[in-house]
C-alpha cells in the first residue's frame, strides 16, 4: 500500500495554503495525516496535490480568548489532551480525546484536522458541537466562522468549500456551575465508538435542570446533538424514570444502519445506556440516582 | 557485525516521481537525501536509508510496527511522508543498544522475561515505551496502566503478560513510575 502520485507544496503562511487550494481545484490540505495518509495508502483517497500547512508559523498555538479554547489547525490531540490550562477550563476535551486511537496517533494527529475529516463515529467533532463551538476558515475572499451546527453534512462532508483552509477550533469553557462526562464504547482500544455520548449538565438550586447539552457520535452520518433528550431533561430533577425518559427520547437520533460491527438497535441500546451514565455523572450524582 | 550500521550512504532508489531534498537527523547524525515526495517515512528508512529494524506490518496504523520517535514523540512511521519529517530529530530501534551491541536496560528486560517471541512487534513496542519513559510523565505500572501504554502495539506471539513484565522491570530499574 503505497500512495498515489501527487504533487507536495510545503505552505509557509495560510494565505500561501489557500491559493494553492485557489488554483489546483484537486488539492487537499495536509496537517497530522493521520487519516490522510491511511486513506492515501489504501486508496481511498487521491488528491491531485497534497499542501502541507504542517510548518506554517502560529498554527500550533493553544489560547483561551473570550470564553473559549481556540485551537490551531497544527495542534496536536496530545497537546490539547495534555494541557493543563485547557483541563481547568473545559475538561469535557481531555475527556473526549484520551479515546481517540493511542498515544503515538495522538501524538501526530490533529484536533483541527479530525475536525476538518468530519469521520460521524470521531470523538472531536461531536464535542465541537456539544460545547456549540465553532471553526473559523479562511478562503480566498476572506474568513469566515462555521457554528458546528451548519459545520457537519455527512460521512467526511463537511460546510468547508474546497478552497477554504479551517485555521481554528473554538470551543466554548465550561459554563460556571456545570459539569460536564464523556463516555464512549468500542469494541477495542483505540477503535472509533460504536457510540460514544458526551453531557453538560448544570442542575439548579432546588436540584432541577436548569442546562442540559447532549450530543452523540458513531450513530448516524454526522455527530448529532440529542435536543428532544435535553428537552426531557431541562426543568425536570433527576430520577431514574427522566432518566429513561430522555435516553428513550434520544434513540430516534440513531440512524445508522445495521453494519458489520453493530445493528440499529444494538446502537440505541448503547446510547441509551450511555447517555443515562454521562447524565448523572456531569450532574455529579453517579452514586445515587434516586428512583 | 555492526550494530549500528552506517547510514552515510545513499542507496538510490529508482523513480521518476517528483522528488524534494530533505535533512534530518537520524539516530544522532545529520543526514540529507533526495527523496520521492510520495515515499512513506517507514519506507525511506528501510529503503534509502537501510535501516531495518523500523517493521512495518499494516501501513495504515493499527499495528504499530513501525513506530519510532519523532522529536521525542512516539510516532507511526507508514502515517507520515519522508518529506513531512524535514527538520525532524528522529530515533529508530538502531539508537536502543550500545554501539558495542550492549542492551539497553528496556532491551535487556524484554530478553529476561521472555517479552518476545518472533520478535516482529517488539522494535515498535520498545520505541513506543521508550517515548512513554522519555516523557517525564508519571508511569501507570499497574497491569492496567501498561495495557493501556502499550495498546497502540499489537503482538500476536505473547499473549502481553510477559511484556508487561518486562515493561515493569525496566520502569523499575530505571526509577520510572
Amino acid at each position: 500500500m503505497k500512495p498515489p502520485l501527487f504533487t507536495y507544496y510545503l505552505a509557509n503562511s495560510v494565505e500561501d495554503a489557500v491559493q494553492q487550494l485557489a488554483e489546483n481545484p484537486g488539492a487537499r490540505i495536509i496537517a497530522g495525516g493521520q487519516s490522510l495518509i491511511p486513506a492515501m495508502n489504501f486508496r481511498l483517497a487521491s488528491p491531485d496535490m497534497l499542501v502541507d500547512i504542517g510548518k506554517i508559523p502560529g498554527l500550533n498555538k493553544i489560547s483561551i480568548i473570550s470564553g473559549a479554547v481556540v485551537v490551531g489547525a497544527n495542534v496536536r490531540h496530545r497537546d490539547l489532551e495534555l494541557s493543563s490550562e485547557v483541563f481547568a477550563v473545559q475538561p469535557i476535551l481531555r475527556q473526549a480525546i484520551v479515546n481517540v486511537a493511542h498515544v503515538p496517533i495522538r501524538h501526530r494527529g490533529t484536533s483541527v484536522g479530525s475536525i476538518c475529516h468530519a469521520d460521524a463515529a470521531a470523538e472531536t467533532p461531536m464535542i465541537l458541537i456539544l460545547t456549540d463551538g465553532w471553526v473559523t476558515v479562511t478562503g480566498p475572499g476572506g474568513s469566515r466562522k462555521i457554528k458546528a451546527q451548519d459545520l457537519f453534512k455527512f460521512h467526511m462532508t463537511t460546510a468547508i468549500d474546497p478552497d477554504e483552509m479551517a485555521v481554528s477550533a473554538h470551543f466554548p469553557i465550561l459554563p460556571d456551575g456545570a459539569g460536564c462526562s464523556f463516555r464512549e464504547f468500542s469494541r477495542r482500544k483505540g477503535d472509533y465508538a460504536l457510540a460514544a455520548v458526551g453531557a453538560i449538565v448544570k442542575i439548579d438550586n432546588q436540584g432541577r435542570f436548569e442546562t442540559v447539552r447532549l450530543a452523540a457520535c458513531g450513530i448516524a452520518s454526522t455527530p448529532k446533538r440529542l435536543t428532544h433528550a435535553e428537552d426531557a431533561l431541562i426543568g425536570q430533577k433527576m430520577n431514574q424514570s427522566v432518566l429513561d425518559r430522555a435516553a428513550k427520547v434520544a434513540g430516534q437520533y440513531v440512524t445508522a444502519p445495521d453494519d458489520t460491527l453493530a445493528t440499529n438497535a444494538y446502537r440505541r441500546h448503547l446510547l441509551s445506556g450511555l447517555l443515562k451514565d454521562v447524565v448523572a455523572q456531569a450532574a455529579g450524582l453517579k452514586a445515587e440516582v434516586p428512583t | 557485525m555492526s550494530y549500528r550500521p552506517d547510514i552515510s550512504i545513499d542507496i538510490p532508489t529508482e523513480s521518476a516521481d517528483p522528488t524534494r531534498k530533505i535533512n534530518l537527523k537520524l539516530n544522532g547524525q545529520e543526514i540529507t537525501r533526495v527523496v520521492s515526495t510520495r515515499v512513506l517515512l517507514s519506507d525511506f528508512i528501510r529503503h534509502n536509508v537501510g535501516l531495518t529494524g523500523t517493521h512495518v506490518g499494516c501501513e495504515h496504523g493499527v499495528c504499530g510496527a513501525c513506530t519510532i520517535i519523532i522529536n521525542e514523540r512516539s510516532s507511526r512511521s507508514c502515517l507520515m511522508l519522508a518529506v513531512q519529517a524535514d527538520g525532524a530529530e528522529i530515533q529508530t530501534i538502531e539508537s536502543e543498544c550500545g554501539s558495542d551491541g550492549t542492551l539497553s536496560v528496556l532491551q535487556q528486560a524484554f530478553m529476561d522475561c521472555h517479552g518476545l517471541q518472533c520478535g516482529f512487534c517488539t522494535p515498535g513496542m520498545i520505541m513506543n515505551i521508550r517515548s512513554h519513559f522519555n516523557s517525564g510523565e508519571k508511569l501507570d505500572l499497574s497491569d492496567e496502566g501498561i495495557r493501556e501504554m502499550i495498546s497502540g502495539n499489537l503482538c500476536r506471539c505473547t499473549g502481553y503478560a510477559n511484556i508487561l513484565l518486562a515493561v515493569r522491570q525496566a520502569a523499575k530499574q530505571l526509577g520510572k513510575g
